[in-house]
């Protein structure tokens, strides 16, 4: 069935090393895109960008909105949302860069994809909250402070 | 299975939004056991995929600065009603889920 064959075929790709170059997805790879460790590894947000997006070179933008809590109940669950109107969107991660790893997720996009992402994220203490979006082979940003009282990430 | 719910509902900028609740636990792997006093080892979500129709169409990339119990939401601008709507994630052991929707 089409359906099991592409569930096997996307849980091979974990094994599959991405080619050179960044971790976005081109038409080709997408099926081949393999968890970006270097990314989550990075304890400085400048490498987590250049692992991710191949560059760090970014320009602020009033096009990518950020719907996130000025001040979050509880560091271990921080909603943000990330919603872009700029055009061709090939990935957007967010960065809360005083945790211990700054980079929390990303999301990779081909043409069926859209400019939204939201998830939760552990923060460890008050902080700048990065989103970054790459659109049309450029990357931008926005950003929110978001306060911590209680901290997330564990131990 | 149980553990992966989705929604899909229409998006005010077009087109529509999966939510995605997977239900994971998402250690870091820096809690420690309170009865061992040894620390908890990672477990959490690596990959989550969409697709639509069975063409991928995005691909989230989590890590144990993801919540536990991720709630994840993506864009689906060009998707249709009838179009079936796929995510299957795997997590660091290489465990996995997915779940199937059609939009209405």
């Amino acid at each position: 069935m089409k359906r099991r064959i592409f569930l096997k075929g996307s849980l091979a790709a974990g094994t599959l090393a991405v080619a050179a170059g960044a971790g976005m997805l081109t038409p080709k790879s997408v099926l081949a895109a393999a968890w970006p460790k270097a990314a989550f590894e990075s304890k400085t947000e400048v490498e987590a960008l250049q692992a991710f997006f191949g560059t760090s070179d970014v320009e602020q933008s009033d096009k990518i909105s950020i719907k996130a809590p000025l001040q979050a109940e509880n560091g271990a669950v921080v909603p943000v949302k990330v919603m872009t109107s700029l055009a061709g969107v090939e990935g957007i991660a967010i960065c809360a860069i005083k945790n211990p790893r700054p980079y929390t997720t990303s999301l990779r996009v081909t043409d069926g994809g859209g400019g939204l992402y939201s998830t939760r994220i552990k923060m460890g203490q008050t902080s700048p909250v990065n989103c970054y979006v790459k659109a049309g082979g450029k990357l931008y940003m926005a950003s929110q402070e978001i306060k911590v009282t209680v901290g997330g990430c564990g131990g | 299975m149980a553990s992966t719910k989705m929604k899909i509902k229409k998006s005010k900028s077009g087109g529509y939004e999966v939510m995605v609740l997977a239900k994971h636990p998402m250690e870091t792997g820096n809690r420690k056991d309170k009865k061992t006093g040894e620390k908890i080892p990672e477990h959490f979500i690596e990959n989550m995929e969409f697709a639509v129709n069975g063409e991928m169409v995005a691909q989230a990339n989590l890590g144990t600065g993801v919540s536990k119990n991720p709630l994840i939401g993506v864009g689906i601008p060009n998707a249709k009603p009838g179009d079936t709507v796929t995510v299957s994630w795997v997590d660091n052991r290489g465990e996995s889920d997915s779940a199937e929707k059609v939009v209405k």
